[in-house]
């Protein structure tokens, strides 16, 4: 027993004396900031983290992609330093706040439509209607006439249509069902708009793997998955027609174009809605993801230091989206953003 | 009590913390029961009763009920004992009767093994290997040709309540597999060796010592596969479907309770956050009267078999 206790004084002391020896780079404390929220964005916010510390060694990042509405609720607390968010807060959440908070758009992320067709192949055209009209169950086959007659040099299989959908809350799914609230009465009356609804028929998939897994194991599966997924896995996906009667192709330019749409009626708080946007190359069913800011800071540091991050992260930051499978900010959105950092604050003076 | 003065102190310590630790288990419950009951609250005041019996899930007007994971819960996990049975305790059987010598390591150990693979395994595995060789070889013909039974009708999508049982069943097999065979193993010889002096076969002497001994312990393993049969999760939601309706057909999507707590707790707040727990409190207590019902009947066997003998 003494012999035992006698080794692990010894670790304990070699564990220690390790510290001990530490380089001193490490000892002087690098400044934490920390954030929380939606999973979408996580890769692109992990690559942005990592490039802007080793520029910056003086300021680290930990964020947990723990879903938009926990980050909601993170922020509310004061627990972390940001949020970030995939649908924008609604006024009562806004209202449950102990200050105002900037929403600071960061990417723009696309939902897309794919399908497990064996002799179609990527492009089967789609309009609003007959999306909302598949999803409600009223259209069950794939040779419907309501598809033919938008396909006609394509021979679509006498199969049945299997709806899917996510099963867990989630940003994709407001976006999508945002989208056929917007653009479908029936499915407005029937269904509505949320992170999880009462879907009419279909399978539920946990997450884009879920929603690709049944896509992809079943014959004549229809789902949505964000547009970064369906290019990774290869899967087929379907052009939609948009607000200008254009059918377009999901595709990182197209998404922003959706962006451009809307930039000249981008509201002061940035908190807009990008599906059915208007424009001809637009992808109708895409979305900002926003990271939430306390105007005031409490912190002055950490306040400066998430301001500096912030302005490099809509300036140089919008150059990484791309490889990443994110649709970049336009360049006005992006300039409007970095005016609106202006109003970051402490103690009423600008950390900009 | 009379020997307590007596008592070392030593000993007397050692009773003391065991103690202290027996009730920190039972207040760990209670206040696992507790906590679920005060978060759940706003949901039981709302629905009430209706929450029991209403099939709506809705999460945009704000309506919710149980049923369809009540049902999708109780349905997969039978269906999960009503394949696992007759394997596990076939499977005992062999190991522990027939099987020669090098043979009965191996295959026990393996059958425990799968007890050891994490469920988002067996999901995925389920997904992309068990649920297509289901459709086209099980599901589709039997929708076919006893479409005409309600339990197997069509349309055959793949994922279903059959699905998730299926897979349920080879998750729990481990569990009463070594549990039935570690009954069987204290079965004592001279019983084996008195049937089959009596001229018994030896499908005689398995039956009759299974009969006479084996039955409570076997039931015994059946309840704990039950058990974690209606707590499984992961697996469950990768192959159920998650469509909350109740359908009366094995081939058609469902719902669990597990799963929908899963997939929704992250992003739910409000009514919906406190249904979602209300639906955990139903699981507790779903769980809690099937150990109990188990533990009655186990008590009325083990008194027959001891009449028996």
């Amino acid at each position: 027993m003494k012999r035992k206790f006698g080794a692990l004084t010894a670790v304990l002391a070699a564990i220690a004396l390790s510290f001990a020896g530490a380089p001193p780079a490490l000892a002087a404390d690098p400044l934490m900031i920390n954030g929380a929220g939606a999973t979408f964005p996580y890769p692109l916010y992990s690559k942005w983290f990592y490039e802007y510390s080793n520029a910056n060694p003086g300021v680290r990042f930990n964020y947990q992609s723990i879903g938009s509405g926990g980050g909601i609720k993170q922020v509310t607390a004061g627990t972390v330093d940001f949020g970030a968010t995939d649908a924008p807060m609604t006024e009562e959440e806004l209202g449950k706040l102990p200050g105002a908070i900037l929403h600071i758009p960061t990417a723009i992320g696309a939902v897309v439509i794919v399908y497990n067709l064996d002799k179609v192949e990527s492009g089967l055209k789609l309009t609003p209607d007959v999306l909302a009209g598949i999803y409600l169950g009223k259209i069950t086959r794939w040779n419907d006439t309501k598809i033919a007659e938008l396909n006609k040099t394509v021979t679509l299989p006498n199969a049945d249509i299997v709806v899917s959908h996510r099963s867990d809350g989630s940003g994709t799914t407001d976006i999508f069902t945002n989208y056929l609230t917007t653009v479908n009465t029936e499915w407005r009356a029937k269904v509505g708009r949320g992170k999880s609804v009462n879907w009419p028929v279909g399978l539920g998939g946990k997450g884009n793997e879920g929603v690709a897994g049944v896509v992809k194991q079943t014959p004549g599966a229809i789902g949505y998955v964000e547009l970064a997924y369906a290019k990774q896995n290869k899967m087929k996906v379907a052009s939609l027609r948009n607000k200008d009667g254009n059918f377009v192709a999901p595709t990182l330019e197209a998404t922003s174009a959706a962006a451009a749409g809307v930039a000249k009626s981008m509201p002061a708080d940035f908190r807009v809605s990008l599906v059915d946007a208007p424009g001809k190359d637009a992808w109708p069913i895409s979305g900002l993801t926003w990271l939430l800011v306390y105007k005031e800071q409490k912190d002055a540091s950490k306040g400066k230091a998430l301001v500096q991050f912030l302005k490099w992260a809509v300036k140089d930051g919008q150059k990484m989206e791309a490889a990443l499978d994110y649709a970049a900010l336009p360049k006005a959105v992006a300039e409007k953003v970095d005016q609106a950092l202006r109003q970051i604050t402490h103690g009423g003076k600008s950390l900009y | 009590m009379t020997d307590r003065t007596g008592r070392n102190p030593k000993d007397l310590a050692f009773e003391r913390a065991s103690a202290l630790f027996a009730f920190a288990v039972l207040a760990l419950t209670v206040l696992l029961f507790a906590v679920l009951l005060r978060e759940s609250m706003p949901a039981i005041r709302k629905f009430g009763a209706q929450f029991l019996v209403s099939g709506t899930w809705d999460p945009v007007l704000d309506q919710y009920g149980a049923l369809p994971f009540l049902y999708g819960t109780l349905v997969s996990s039978f269906l999960a004992i009503l394949i696992a049975v007759p394997l596990s305790v076939g499977a005992a059987i062999f190991i522990v009767e027939f099987a020669p010598e090098w043979l009965k390591k191996p295959v026990s150990f393996l059958a425990e093994l799968l007890a050891a693979i994490p469920s988002v395994i067996y999901g995925l595995w389920g997904i992309f290997v068990m649920v297509p060789v289901l459709r086209d070889f099980l599901m589709k013909p039997a929708a076919k040709h006893l479409g005409w039974i309600p339990f197997f009708k069509g349309p055959v999508y793949g994922p279903s309540v059959l699905a998730a049982g299926w897979l349920l069943s080879i998750m729990i097999v481990p569990f009463i597999l070594s549990v039935s065979r570690e009954v069987l193993a204290t079965v004592p010889q001279r019983q084996k060796e008195a049937v089959l002096s009596l001229g018994g076969t030896r499908w005689e002497m398995i039956r009759i010592v299974i009969g006479q001994h084996c039955i409570p312990g076997i039931f015994g393993a059946t309840v704990l596969g039950l058990g974690r049969a209606l707590g499984e999760t992961m697996a469950v939601t990768m192959v159920i479907g998650n469509r909350p309706e109740v359908f009366l057909s094995l081939f058609q999507q469902g719902y669990s309770m597990a799963a929908v707590i899963a997939n929704e707790f992250a992003e739910a707040g409000g009514l919906q956050l406190s249904s979602l727990i209300l639906i955990g409190l139903l699981l507790f207590l779903v769980t809690f009267a099937v150990n109990l019902a188990a533990k009655w009947i186990l008590k009325k066997m083990v008194a027959r078999a001891s009449r028996g003998i």
